[in-house]
């Protein structure tokens, strides 16, 4: 019971409560540069959700015998083989996706959201609830990747899940088509700023009007924390 | 640093010794995966290969394998870009019918532009593609085939129709449209195209004489 309300609020907290994108603003740079479509958001998201899972279930059964003064060199070295096996996984599987999001897949190494992670809490914390907490940093960081994604290609070109052959295979697919062509800027990169700033500013409003009806008050004292 | 310094030395071997375990339980996991996958990649980046070499191929028959007949000529070169250049020789019944060139013009609007060009013997264009760019989304990106058909244009063109002169876009008195909002990316394209038709004018013989210096694989 306990436990199960413990991985709950691990969850909870990665997904919504300390959203590696959102909240600690981690990850920023792949977060903007490839959400320009969804599918993209949506590659990226399940690269980086694998790596971060692995990694702080990996360091995480480590941890024991890891001294203190390496574990920062082996945070870089577990993370680093992870994402060169997504990179070949992706190689041979999701060719076209792996072209398209091009050097951000090893870049996903570079990803201060999962060190922070595995520094943070797989590093102090029992192997199974750590598996949680990649999966829920994952998990929150490829939502945010999708609905920016989704948002900024919508905007943009004018339509949504366009190219979902890239991770499906088949034929190219149109997706659904709003509208053709859009207002430009979404795509580019200062529209990737005014989206994620859009949608941090929508989180927080949604979190104040809560706040004002309940008794949660502590809960803005993590969003500087990034 | 040290509060404990008798025991410095065990823990330095023992601690590298963890590491060193470790790194090597990782760089199998890297290989194992390497392993696995190889394969497919390879027949992913061949597929993709012949894929992006089709269109420019299309009504063309010809014989054999196109990887078989490639040639790499080391820059500088008198083709666009300083990278160096992929010729793929067509050939059917032992007779030279076609040359792709893939080169990488530096003059676009953000950086080099990839393009697969297809000349056949008489040094007409069959077509153009982009295999790779960075222009302006929504701008410059439509010199793809996907998203306009500005590209189409120069199938059947050569030096002679039209002129050596008038290959330019319209802009700069040119025979050839531009794109809106991207007079940089289309002119790098025109460009490119020239200079890839002037090239197989001058070395049109050697072009399909030349032998691949390192046989196998040096195509990769």
């Amino acid at each position: 019971m306990n436990e199960t309300t413990d991985m709950l609020r691990t969850l909870k907290n990665g997904l919504w409560d300390n959203n590696p994108g959102l909240v600690q603003l981690l990850g920023l740079c792949p977060l903007l540069a490839v959400t320009n479509t969804f599918v993209n958001g949506l590659g990226l998201g399940i690269a980086t959700l694998f790596v971060v899972s692995c990694s702080n279930l990996l360091v995480s059964l480590t941890r024991s015998f890891i001294r203190d003064e390496i574990r920062i060199p082996m945070y870089v070295l577990i993370i680093a083989s992870l994402v060169t096996c997504i990179e070949l996984l992706f190689k041979a599987w999701f060719p076209s996706l792996d072209r398209s999001l091009g050097i951000f897949i090893p870049l996903i190494v570079t990803n201060c959201a999962i060190v922070a992670r595995a520094e943070a809490f797989a590093s102090r914390n029992p192997a199974g609830v750590s598996l949680v907490d990649g999966i829920a940093m994952g998990l929150g960081f490829a939502a945010l990747l999708c609905v920016l994604g989704a948002f900024r290609e919508l905007v943009g070109q004018g339509s949504i899940m366009a190219r979902l052959d890239m991770l499906v295979g088949g034929d190219a697919l149109p997706g659904f088509v709003i509208t053709d062509g859009g207002f430009l800027l979404a795509v580019l990169p200062p529209g990737a700023f005014f989206a994620l700033a859009l949608a941090v500013a929508g989180k927080n409003y949604w979190d104040h009007r809560r706040r004002r009806s309940s008794r949660f008050a502590a809960r803005h004292a993590n969003a500087r924390l990034g | 640093m040290a509060t404990e310094p008798a025991e410095q030395p065990a823990s330095v071997w023992s601690t590298g010794l963890t590491l060193a375990v470790l790194a090597a339980i990782c760089a199998a996991l890297v290989a194992f995966t390497y392993d696995m996958t190889a394969e497919r990649i390879a027949a992913n980046e061949q597929a993709f290969l012949e894929r992006s070499l089709k269109p420019v191929l299309e009504g063309i028959e010809y014989d054999g394998r196109l990887s078989d007949s490639t040639i790499t000529i080391p820059s500088p070169h008198a083709l666009p870009g300083r990278e160096p250049a992929t010729i793929y020789r067509v050939y059917a019944d032992n007779e030279p019918i076609a040359a792709l060139f893939v080169v990488t013009p530096r003059d676009g609007y953000s950086g080099p532009i990839k393009l697969l060009i297809g000349v056949d013997a008489r040094g007409a264009v069959t077509r153009v593609r982009v295999l790779e760019h960075r222009e302006t989304p929504g701008l410059g990106d439509r010199i793809e085939s996907t998203k306009s058909d500005w590209i189409e244009q120069f199938s059947g063109t050569s030096l002679a129709a039209p002129s050596e002169e008038r290959w330019a876009i319209e802009r700069d008195g040119g025979a050839f449209d531009q794109l809106t909002g991207a007079s940089i990316t289309s002119r790098a394209v025109v460009e490119a195209i020239k200079e890839t038709l002037l090239y197989f004018e001058q070395n049109r013989d050697t072009v399909f004489a030349m032998v691949e210096p390192a046989p196998a694989d040096s195509d990769e």
